[in-house]
């Protein structure tokens, strides 16, 4: 068996482990000595397997390295991936200082869907051009990435405050903006199910496009809603687009992004409204019971604590690794490049949500929205800026 | 009334909140600190006088008040995060694409972005992180981090230093951690010092009073982290002089003479021997499927340099005399070093031509035999060619780049040769009258279809060109101390507590309080250790939910 699909089958492994922990880590929930320091059969099922699947994900990050000959953090799969892992190893650690198990029913979902987002990028081996073969690659991405997957627990531990704390009894913006939350959650959920469902019928629909004076190829694995701007659609017997993308969708592949980002639209609404028909309430409301015998306050503690423990480590990751590595590579350690401005704005961001928590005011719910906020200006930067607004830093 | 002196007999500076002696709230001045709705004391800055709070008369007062407000620093970087975020709408000025039909920013957002890309360049966003309000709001930032700092910073460092172990007992119920313990043994209480010092804890003691506080140095964390980011601000200005930074960009051609290296007042020469570009080969197993999706990944951006020195002996005015001191090759991440100079490879242009050779024959004959040939040097075109068989040939019109502009008219996109091509105006031997011809790659034009000579293309040299950007900064040590003394700060501050646990003895028990500036889980841990196989009660969190 070669090296790669042992790659890829440790990957799969540690998102099925994750999985079942999750459904474990669930059946904690129920347990009402959860404030109690006292470790309940599922909860110690639950962590195991999550550090198993952890080490499992390790294997994958190894086997990958070996066989590609560099470190698997220089395409948007790996990339994600990495940050996926960061993730849970963050979440393993605040559960062993907090020994919160009911964390694990929200970090452990994230980290998948972060995974299974990776995924839907193409997984090839690719080699490194030669902007990216400096060791500064790992030790800038690494670091990014773990800054960020701590900063991602403090929006778990927020998102469930939020969930607990917000009186679902009476509609209200808080709750229409929560459910706003976990709509576009389900739109993430919806993407990965439309890219699965379409990537194994292997549908291709093959367009050309003008671009800069040339014509480019470009392959779309979903029915084309949006065609490209011009394009002609080449494939025969499959639909034709409905539309074109406008043509200040700049970049490579806008249509097909556009087109991706309509489907898991419509997949994510047709989900959500599912879910809402069977459940008959918000989203929000129908989890809140499961939070009763949590603890407000520890959830507003976890979640400032992970900003207090990731807000350095980004920053390091973030701004200073990223800042050496351009000075060697390009020159300059700061060019205004937009992935660099996003980073900054993250760091604005955090930076100002550590001086609010010294007022009084901003603990509990304010914060907990600010770390809402938080995960998204990351994950923009993750996923718009890398695919929308196309700089030094694009990507796949 | 200079000064405020406490029921405990100690002498308060005006502004005081909390007694520095005794911790007793002082009348009259709990609004400064909120505590006056409040059951629970604010321990920010230990309810020290800070002079932002003290005093508001004069203009510099309000000056200093404003900017040491917490509420105006997180306004003024929202403000800066806001501005940022606007100016990746589109790409700045430096970002617009080199293969943009107009480079000229007045045209290109226009014409990309329609409506919107005509306001963002009006309002001057195609360059907003030079902008003016965009470097106010930054050094606004600078003048708040200083305020801010130096506000606080001085009276918190003189009230820790001489902070008692007696506090009052106001002081201690009002503590988010408290508990009263009706009876405990002066064995128990010893147990607790035992078990506090076991926790590193430092004890100080005044009559049966007891203060344990460790951490306290992660209280210096903000204002070390805010030296860090000041002195990055200070590297930012000294930045913008020449004596700091110095950036130029230069195309260096190959087999091109040693030129003279720009911003270095003509001491230094360049030459490139050879530009190198690899790409990874489509036969390694791993790589594959990667290279069939994407095509081509190139592997190797190099460019091998000689830098010269101009020599000492070189005499004004004659051609500069140059010593060679440096031979080797600069590849991306991987400069070159030369006195303070670095060399970085920066772009490159493939196949420029160098020289073309043409041949003149005559139309009818399809063997094409060379009448006579002539050689053009692309680097220095000459205006007429006098050929030994008597043959005059006059370049007319030289498109260095040619292309068909949207009117159908001859045009060079460039001034580079990257796809040259002429009117030739040709006499022949003893003749007055010159045919015209059109010659370019690939194009042979005769517009009057009569012409008796005709000319092709024998031979070409083509050269690469290597876009190097030389530069020196001298500012980055500055940069770098700012940012390692940021990071010192930020972990200084965050990844230590200072925790502080008050023991006051009472009748026949002992109060006892806790303050953590932050992780109030960790105290809590800490106090449940301390109190272990005594039976002094464990502290209550009277954390106030209504502050939410």
């Amino acid at each position: 068996m070669d090296i790669l699909s042992v790659s890829s089958g440790a990957l799969y492994s540690a998102f099925v482990l994750y999985l079942i922990a999750t459904l474990f880590f669930g059946a904690t929930v129920r347990d009402k000595r959860t404030d109690k320091k006292q470790h309940t059969v599922s909860a110690k099922i639950a962590i195991t397997l999550t550090i198993i699947g952890f080490a499992a994900q390790i294997v994958y990050f190894i086997t990958r390295w070996f066989a590609s000959g560099h470190a698997p953090v220089s395409n948007m799969f790996e990339f994600m991936t990495f940050l996926g892992m960061c993730t849970v190893f963050a979440f393993i650690i605040i559960y062993f200082y907090y020994k919160l198990s009911f964390l694990g029913l929200f970090a452990l979902p994230i980290s998948m869907i972060i995974i299974a987002y990776a995924s839907m990028f193409p997984t090839d081996v690719a080699p490194l051009v030669p902007s990216l073969q400096s060791h500064w690659l790992y030790i800038h991405v690494t670091t990014v990435a773990l800054g960020q997957g701590i900063l991602f627990i403090s929006f778990v531990a927020g998102l469930m405050y939020l969930i607990k704390e917000i009186d679902q009894t009476v509609k209200s913006k808080k709750t229409m903006w929560l459910e706003i939350v976990i709509y576009i959650l389900f739109i993430f959920i919806g993407f990965i199910g439309i890219t699965s469902a379409f990537g194994m019928m292997n549908y291709n629909a093959t367009f050309e496009y003008p671009s800069g004076g040339e014509t480019i190829k470009s392959e779309y694995k979903l029915p084309a809603i949006a065609g490209p701007n011009e394009g002609t659609l080449i494939t025969e017997n499959v639909m034709e687009p409905w539309f074109e993308t406008p043509n200040w969708l700049q970049g490579q592949d806008a249509g097909r992004k556009f087109n991706t980002v309509i489907w898991s639209l419509i997949t994510g609404t047709i989900l959500f409204v599912i879910v809402r028909l069977i459940i008959r309430k918000r989203v929000g409301a129908a989890i809140q019971p499961l939070f009763k015998n949590v603890k407000a306050d520890l959830l507003d503690e976890i979640g400032y604590r992970s900003v207090t423990i990731g807000f350095p480590v980004f920053t390091l990751g973030g701004l200073i690794f990223a800042a050496i590595w351009a000075q060697i590579a390009w020159g300059r350690f700061w060019g205004w490049d937009p992935k660099e401005v996003w980073a900054l704005v993250t760091w604005f961001f955090y930076a100002a949500y550590l001086h609010l928590r010294l007022s009084r005011g901003w603990h509990g719910e304010k914060s907990a929205w600010l770390a809402v906020i938080g995960f998204g200006i990351i994950m923009f930067n993750l996923i718009v800026v890398n695919l929308v607004l196309a700089g030094l830093h694009s990507y796949a | 009334m200079k000064e405020i002196k406490c029921e405990c007999g100690h002498v308060n500076p005006v502004g005081t909140v909390l007694c520095e002696a005794c911790g007793r709230p002082i009348e009259g001045n709990q609004h400064l600190d909120g505590n006056n709705e409040k059951r629970l004391l604010n321990m920010r800055y230990d309810g020290t006088a800070r002079r932002s709070q003290t005093y508001n008369k004069s203009i510099i007062d309000k000056i200093w008040s404003f900017f040491s407000s917490v509420k105006v620093g997180v306004w003024l970087i929202v403000l800066a995060l806001v501005a940022s975020m606007v100016g990746t709408i589109f790409p700045q000025e430096v970002y617009i694409p080199a293969n943009a039909p107009s480079r000229d920013p007045a045209v290109y957002y226009e014409d990309q972005y329609g409506i919107f890309g005509l306001i963002f360049y009006q309002l001057g966003f195609h360059n907003l992180y030079t902008s003016w309000w965009y470097l106010v709001i930054i050094a606004l930032i600078g003048i708040s981090l200083v305020i801010c700092s130096l506000d606080r910073f001085v009276p918190l460092f003189k009230a820790l230093r001489h902070q008692k172990a007696q506090k009052h007992i106001s002081f201690l119920s009002r503590q988010r951690l408290y508990s009263e313990t009706d009876v405990a043994s002066n064995e128990e209480i010893e147990t607790v010092k035992n078990n506090l010092k076991k926790q590193r804890y430092n004890i100080k003691e005044e009559n049966g009073h007891i203060l344990a506080e460790k951490g306290r140095f992660s209280r210096w964390g903000p204002y070390v982290n805010h030296i860090g980011l000041i002195i990055i601000l200070v590297a930012a200005i000294l930045r913008v002089t020449p004596f700091f930074y110095m950036e130029e960009y230069v195309w260096v051609r190959e087999g091109q003479k040693p030129i003279v290296i720009p911003g270095t007042d003509g001491q230094y020469y360049i030459e490139n021997k050879d530009f190198i570009l690899e790409t990874h080969s489509k036969d390694d197993k791993r790589f594959e499927a990667a290279i069939a999706e994407e095509g081509m990944i190139p592997s190797n951006f190099q460019t091998d340099i000689v830098i010269y020195q101009t020599s000492d002996k070189t005499v004004p005015g004659a051609d500069a005399e140059l010593d060679p001191i440096l031979e080797g090759s600069v590849r991306m991440n991987d400069p070159a070093k030369f006195d303070k100079y670095t060399v970085y490879q920066s772009g490159y242009q493939l196949n420029e031509f160098t020289s073309m050779t043409f041949r003149i024959h005559e139309t009818a004959d399809t063997e094409e035999a060379a009448l006579d040939t002539f050689t053009v040097d692309l680097t220095a075109p000459e205006a007429e060619y006098n050929l030994d068989s008597g043959f005059r040939v006059v370049v007319d019109k030289y498109y260095p780049d040619y292309y068909l502009d949207s009117n159908g008219i001859p045009a060079s996109e460039t001034n580079f040769p990257r796809n040259p091509a002429y009117v030739f105006l040709i006499y022949p031997p003893n003749s007055d009258t010159a045919e015209v011809s059109f010659v370019g790659i690939g194009r042979n034009i005769d517009a009057t279809g009569e012409n008796i000579y005709k000319l092709g293309i024998e031979d070409f040299e083509m050269h690469d060109v290597s876009g190097l950007t030389v530069k020196y900064d001298r500012s980055l040590p500055l940069f770098g101390i700012g940012a390692a003394i940021f990071m010192i700060g930020v972990i200084q501050g965050m990844y230590w507590q200072h925790r502080r646990i008050w023991i006051h003895p009472s009748e026949n028990g002992i109060l006892m309080a806790g303050h953590t500036n932050k992780n109030w889980f960790g105290i809590k841990k800490d106090i449940e250790k301390v109190i272990k196989g005594t039976n002094i009660k464990m502290v209550e969190d009277q954390q106030e939910l209504d502050e939410k």
